[in-house]
């Protein structure tokens, strides 16, 4: 194991650092800033990652629309984003080059394989016929560019391994790992042990976990002895609370919020899905967990996928779908099936950016319209949106709560930024969470006049939920109106008028079981920045650097959309100027103009990409000083 | 899963009365969904299920009122998707006798998508295509099943489309119980019904019903006395393929083919006659290729396969083999994962 004795590079110490792989989408750029990120997690370091990759499985090697990168934000200080600028980049080919290092700061050190710079693959990627950036002396004087023929030095650290030429170029990203463990004082302990369970132990591939291995030691070597970096960095952990953590993504939080309701209401999942990015690894998770009693079924399309998670639900158990945008918009007929038959069921939505198949792996908040109003007549639905990767777990549990209380769909808009991004989660400890109660009605709960599917329950509004094989509560549903109480088909005007107005005043009195809006910073004042759901790490450090910059700003955050809580009025009331950035062209400020009459002013970037830190930081302080 | 309790003694004794709910039944006087209905009404109490473990879904069009007319469990749901939550109720609780009734625009149009699927998997589930060949509820546009020619609202030079054959799509998705049957044999469709509900596995019954507002007498050339005999034949396991109104007629192979003959003439004798096998998935084949009038249409139940596990077994299979793998539940465990790090 190399360790730090053994150099005499002088250590630069930093609050933090982000750092970019990036390369073809085959170069394995995932698995390398995984693995960064899980040694730098048990280092102690707060960090966000941001993966970006192509919706090519695998495209045209060496082309800019082929690029995968991850993006790994590491800190001795609280972060909640992956961060804007780029303090380091490393590029396995020219095209990663070519389309990442707008991205990297001035300064910023750029490693790059300069085997891959060849006549052939520069042209692949667009350059100009004789350019190569790698000469471009204006690069070479705004960057830290360090040229490092990783491929050759790769196949010659393993020229004795006795392996292909095939697998032997597959170890370059462990190389690439291998230098930049070295420049930011990691261990590679973590990568080895990872290495060997991978490929030794579920592969039955150990020679490979041998050379991957003897790659990553050549890369720490090399930063060692090569001496091209002048320092190496060092970001010491950070300050946190004491407990058991982990690292989370958005939708393995999903997962396990999803697991933990089902245990807490005593209650087998059935979750019924088609696959559909960001949304496919939420099943993907669901799936092993069968001995939890879930059930996970893949349905022939879209709407077979909700309408199995509705009869799931008639039948007793939690019926969950999950999907994208384009599949919530082939859902919309079945979402009101399920508010007229007043059955609980939760639909997660893994926002993408579109419409039509749009940008299907980058990340938006545009269906939060289509969320509210998605469907057709009256027909309003609970709607909750995650703020964060771990925040996806509380709110996974919300949903089924809430579903099962109100009898009624809830929308579980999470987005594909959080749903592929990770941060460090303090485990909660899962017996501290409250139980989710559920009563069926038997026959002894029935009246005279028989069993009243729809009879409600004076504070929430919500009918009892029968299930089948209950003997003496035989009962019918459906999608035509039906009487107030019998649940039997009705004609009648007035009980239309007042089936319409019940079901509506049952959603909003879903305020009465939320949280309060809570107000981060001054309770009244000039300006309140009001986010939703997944961009919440942004604003929040956008906030900080603004109040670090001297100003005054208070920001608040919705994770229940519908209901709004029952304090947001008074809330923006407080405060002059109400500013809402979203990832769309202001669908959160026309439900806030609409509802309460209040003017408010959009910061409204629809790029695909969550919001850059310092847009948000001159746009709002921009409104501030105005 | 669907294997009848006849050792239940704790099972009442109901009668078609015990089925049938308080509201008035919305049909057109004379529709052949009366007939289906009273055919369920009546197999339901010798099932051997109780009452409530009954769960009916539909879809939307005439026939799929059929739920609110049954006294068990029941949805009506949407246009087209009856069988997707069908999937999800017996699945949620294998215990439960589910059957879905719908009409043909419901089933193989909007709905096609599902019933090809539900097929495949073999969810234990009864379906029962009512058929008429016709749009009734939206007042009598042309269905998938309608024939060539048909002249309807949308279609006032005839339809150009070509129908569907409902049993060939049965048995291109290797739907494992197979029957056909006319509204108006209530014998048979007692029994065809009652087998298809014990069958493990998607039981997959169409009938052939009368619309007598907008498609009268479509079936006629089945139902008639005058052209039944020879129009239709009823096929019974083990027995051969003879029909006509002297049961005069058989079917033999020839070449490879289906071929009618008279028997005694043309040298061939009732042992020369194809011997109905419901197991036989090529002559599953050949029944949903013959269509009257080049042969008579088969009727009763043309194939049942159970030896193919339904999808819900497998599905409670596998969560039972995990269980079982897996030993104590640890939640905790679960949601801490395998690489957390401890911070003091």
């Amino acid at each position: 194991m190399p360790t730090d004795q053994t150099t005499n590079t002088p250590s630069t110490t930093l609050d933090s650092v982000v750092i970019r792989f990036c390369g073809d989408s085959g170069d394995g750029m995932q698995l390398t800033g995984g693995q960064f990120t899980d040694t730098s997690a048990l280092f102690g370091n707060d960090f966000a990652t941001f993966p970006d990759f192509p919706a090519e499985i695998r495209a045209p090697k060496g082309t800019t629309f082929g690029v995968s990168g991850f993006q790994v934000h590491f800190s001795s200080e609280s972060i909640y984003t992956p961060g804007d600028r780029v303090n380091a980049m490393v590029a396995m080919n020219p095209a990663g080059l070519k389309v990442n290092l707008v991205d990297v700061e001035p300064g910023g050190i750029v490693i790059v394989n300069e085997d891959e710079f060849t006549k052939g693959n520069l042209a692949k990627c667009g350059y100009l016929d004789g350019y190569n950036p790698l000469e471009d002396e204006e690069i070479a004087n705004k960057y830290n560019l360090v040229k490092v023929p990783m491929s050759r030095l790769t196949k010659e650290s393993l020229a004795d391994s006795g392996m292909g030429a095939k697998d032997i170029n597959r170890c370059r990203n462990m190389f690439a790992l291998g230098i930049v463990y070295w420049l930011y004082e990691r261990p590679i302990e973590q990568t080895k042990e990872y290495l060997v369970k991978k490929f030794a132990e579920k592969k039955g591939l150990p020679e490979i976990a041998k050379i991957n291995i003897q790659a990553l030691q050549a890369g720490y070597y090399f930063g060692e002895t090569a001496e091209v970096f002048p320092s190496r960095y060092r970001v010491p952990p950070a300050k946190q609370e004491p407990g058991t953590y982990r690292q989370i993504s958005g939708n393995e939080a999903t997962v396990l919020g999803l697991v933990t309701a089902s245990q807490k209401a005593s209650k087998s999942i059935l979750y019924a899905s088609y696959p559909i990015t960001p949304a496919s690894s939420v099943m993907h998770g669901l799936s092993h967990l069968k001995r939890f009693n879930i059930k996970t079924i893949q349905s022939e399309d879209e709407i077979a996928a909700i309408c199995t998670a509705i009869g799931a639900s008639f039948a007793g158990d939690i019926g969950i779908t999950g999907t994208s945008g384009p599949g919530l918009a082939l859902k919309g007929e079945a979402m009101g099936l399920a508010l007229m038959l007043e059955l609980p069921l939760i639909i997660i939505n893994v926002q993408r950016a579109g419409p039509a198949t749009g940008l299907p792996t980058k990340t938006e908040q545009a269906d939060l319209l289509q969320a509210m109003y998605g469907r057709h007549c009256e027909s309003p639905v609970i709607v909750l949106a995650p703020r964060s990767p771990s925040d996806c777990f509380t709110m996974a549990i919300e949903a089924v709560r809430l579903a099962i209380k109100y009898m009624t769909p809830v929308i579980y808009l999470s987005d594909g930024y959080i749903a592929n991004g990770a941060e460090p989660w303090k485990v909660p400890d899962v017996s501290s969470i409250p139980e989710i109660h559920i009563t069926h009605p038997t026959e002894a709960d029935v009246g005279e006049d028989g069993f009243m599917p729809y009879a409600r329950d004076p504070e929430t509004l919500s009918r009892p939920w029968a299930i089948p094989g209950t003997p003496g509560l035989e009962h019918r549903i459906g999608s035509l109106e039906k009487d107030a109480e019998s649940g039997n088909v009705s004609y009648d005007p007035d009980n239309h008028d007042m089936m319409v107005r019940l079901r509506a005043e049952k959603i909003e009195r879903v305020a009465q079981s939320i949280p309060l809006l809570e107000v981060d910073g001054d309770p009244t004042g000039d300006v309140l920045v009001l986010g939703w759901g997944g961009t919440y790490g942004s604003i929040t450090t956008a906030i900080q650097q603004i109040r670090a910059n001297g100003h005054k700003v208070s920001s608040a955050h919705l994770q229940y959309l519908n209901p709004f809580p029952s304090n947001t009025e008074e809330v923006l009331r407080s405060f002059k100027k109400i500013v809402i950035p979203e990832i769309n062209l202001g669908q959160l400020s026309m439900l806030i103009r609409s509802k309460y009459l209040i003017e408010t002013i959009g910061i409204n970037i629809v790029k695909g990409q969550p919001f850059k830190v310092g847009t948000l930081v001159e746009q709002i302080t921009e409104v501030v000083e105005s | 899963m669907s294997t009848i309790e006849t050792t239940d003694t704790s099972l009442p004794v109901y009668t078609p009365k015990d089925f049938t709910t308080d509201q008035d039944v919305r049909w057109c006087p004379g529709c052949g969904d009366y007939a289906a209905l009273a055919a369920v009404r009546k197999a339901l109490p010798g099932m051997g299920t109780k009452k409530e473990n009954f769960v009916f879904v539909s879809g939307i069009g005439c026939a799929a009122r059929f739920p609110y007319y049954v006294d068990t469990y029941g949805m009506h749901s949407i246009h087209g998707r009856a069988l997707a939550v069908a999937t999800g109720v017996k699945c949620a609780n294998p215990e439960l006798q589910v059957c879905v009734v719908s009409g043909d625009g419901d089933l193989l149009s909007i709905g096609g998508n599902h019933t090809i699927h539900t097929m495949r998997r073999n969810v234990d589930i009864t379906i029962m295509l009512l058929n008429n060949k016709i749009y009734g509820l939206t007042k009598g546009q042309y269905s998938p099943t309608s024939e060539t020619g048909k002249i309807t609202p949308t279609t006032p030079a005839g339809s150009i489309d070509y129908p569907i054959n409902p049993i060939a799509i049965a048995v291109a998705t290797g739907c494992t119980f197979i029957a056909r049957c006319l509204d108006v044999d209530m014998k048979s469709l007692d029994t065809i019904y009652k087998r298809g509900m014990a069958h493990t596995g998607t039981a997959f019954i169409e009938v052939y019903q009368d619309c007598n507002i907008y498609n009268h007498k479509a079936w006629f050339y089945a139902s008639q006395k005058e052209t039944m005999f020879d129009s239709t034949i009823k096929v019974e396991h083990g027995k051969p393929l003879i029909f006509g109104v002297d049961r005069q007629k058989g079917i033999r192979f020839n070449n490879g083919r289906p071929e009618i003959v008279t028997i005694g003439n043309d040298g061939a004798s009732e042992a020369d006659l194809i011997v109905h096998d419901e197991t036989d998935k090529f002559l599953a084949n050949m029944y949903a290729q013959m269509s009257y009038p080049e042969f008579p249409e088969p009727m009763g139940i043309l194939h049942a396969d159970p030896t193919k596990p339904a999808y819900n077994d497998l599905l409670y299979q596998q969560l039972d083999e995990s269980k079982a793998k897996s030993g104590q539940l640890d939640l905790q465990a679960l949601v801490t994962g395998n690489e957390s790090w401890v911070v003091r």
